[in-house]
């Protein structure tokens, strides 16, 4: 695929890298957060961090939803797949995450819960027309790119009358962690973690368009561009980011022409309005609750809605006191930082849920930078 | 997780579902999300449905810059070594 080798290539890369390393000022730094897990992974996989200056540090952020799912969300999951006439749909990413007393849905599976993993949510949908004797609950998780397809699949199964299909809605969304991270006392008061300028995520921005970050430019004087996940955009993106850095712009740009619009994908957005609606509050693993930031299913759909169909409790989970996962997911550390990392901790036996992500911080520290140090440049 | 890939359209089906194809493997994905798509058209696509149309001359211009750059600053061995400015 044209659209995908070529925004990989090496002459361009090393093109970029040394026009960055004439544009940078050298007695400042940068400190840019790449919100998505996506580009955390895309940054490790292809070094893009050992083609940067010295002085510019990329900061992992929180965009790795399974990562920021609170465990007691994953505990009544857990509780649901274990009631014998329910069958529990979801992504595969959401199977291995490690619940409280170390339990996962692959194991409540291995001790005979009905869990399934599926890449496409109509397969959900699927399941529970062949399956009509099954209560099948899809276990929706993820930030604004997968959830059109949820509100789609809740559409379609009120429209195929289903009475034995119904949605754990997990949706969270991308500017209110954004926001979160910028009003924490870290980066506020302890200036722990300082962060100058946002590499925003493309895929979501495909669905909401850029316009949503266009606050955050203007209210808290930090620039945002949206960049793709290939290591050539993420390049660019910094390149942009250091340019309005220089001249001291703040805005937000779109380094992702070819799929990011400022108004995005209409039809998404009116799906999503019609079955969501935001939660007043929304509890974030690493987080903490947060005003405004995940999505719930619609009074008009409440018989869809697995919390109200099955009268779901959250219960207080303690986690693992030495997993560093809530600081990394603030950017307070990094992955290195963690005493378990890489030794208690693996992705084959995870403590953490940034270890399980195929976006999580420390399972792209784990398999691509595992015993690296920043080569000096 | 939110990782979208983009995918060429071979084939149109009536249940808002299409045909695609990326390096030479086929799948069917959806694109309710999508109006008026054709064969030909790419598309960005994440978790079996399409999210947004990718944008063939956009996508281009933006390679014809990487090009620019490339030519202009030929990789050498110290390409990636040369001193901090």
């Amino acid at each position: 695929m044209r659209y995908i080798h070529r925004f990989r290539e090496g002459a361009p890369a090393a093109g970029l890298a040394q026009l960055l390393r004439t544009e940078v000022d050298p007695a400042r730094e940068y400190h840019l957060m790449e919100f998505c897990g996506g580009h955390t992974h895309a940054i490790a996989r292809y070094g893009v961090e050992d083609l940067l200056p010295s002085n510019i540090h990329l900061v992992h952020g929180p965009g790795c939803p399974v990562c920021v799912l609170a465990v007691p969300r994953l505990d009544a999951a857990i509780g649901l797949a274990q009631q014998a006439d329910v069958t529990l749909v979801s992504y595969g990413d959401m199977l291995r995450v490690p619940a409280s007393r170390r339990r996962s849905l692959l194991k409540a599976r291995a001790q005979g819960a009905d869990v399934r993993m599926v890449y496409s949510a109509l397969e959900a949908l699927e399941i529970a027309v062949t399956h009509p004797q099954r209560q099948v609950v899809f276990f929706a998780i993820g930030f604004e790119t997968t959830t059109p397809a949820t509100a789609h699949v809740l559409i379609e199964a009120r429209r195929r009358g289903l009475t034995n299909f119904s949605v754990y809605c997990n949706h969270v969304v991308t500017p209110a962690a954004m926001q979160s991270i910028l009003d924490s006392p870290e980066v506020r008061e302890w200036g722990q973690v300082r962060v100058d300028g946002f590499i925003g995520p493309s895929h979501v921005s495909a669905v909401i368009g850029s316009r949503p970050y266009e606050y955050f430019a203007e209210e808290y004087q930090r620039p945002v561009v949206i960049a793709g996940f290939e290591p050539l955009d993420v390049l660019q993106a910094v390149r942009m980011l250091v340019e309005q850095l220089n001249t001291g712009r703040v805005c937000v740009e779109n380094q992702f022409t070819r799929g990011v619009t400022r108004e995005g994908n209409r039809r998404a957005q009116n799906l999503i309005a019609e079955v969501l609606e935001l939660r007043p509050s929304f509890e974030w693993r690493g987080l903490g609750k947060l005003p405004y930031s995940g999505l719930r299913i619609k009074d008009g759909y409440a018989d869809l809605d697995a919390e109200r169909r099955f009268a779901m409790r959250f219960e207080p989970a303690t986690e693992n006191a030495a997993c560093q996962c809530p600081a990394i997911i603030r950017g307070v550390k990094k992955p290195t930082d963690c005493t378990i990392f890489a030794t208690a901790c693996t992705p084959r036996n995870p403590i953490g849920s940034c270890m399980v992500s195929a976006e999580g911080a420390c399972a792209a520290y784990y398999k691509y930078r595992r015993g690296t140090t920043r080569v000096a440049l | 997780m939110c990782l979208a890939v983009p995918v060429l359209v071979v084939a149109l089906h009536d249940d808002q579902s299409a045909e695609v194809e990326i390096g030479g493997v086929r799948s069917r994905v959806s694109i309710a999300l999508i109006e008026r798509v054709a064969i030909g058209d790419y598309l960005i696509v994440h978790a079996g449905f399409a999210i947004a149309r990718l944008d063939v001359a956009e996508a281009e211009k933006t390679l014809a810059l990487f090009d620019e750059i490339a030519a202009h600053y030929r990789p050498t061995d110290h390409a990636l070594h040369s001193p901090l400015p």
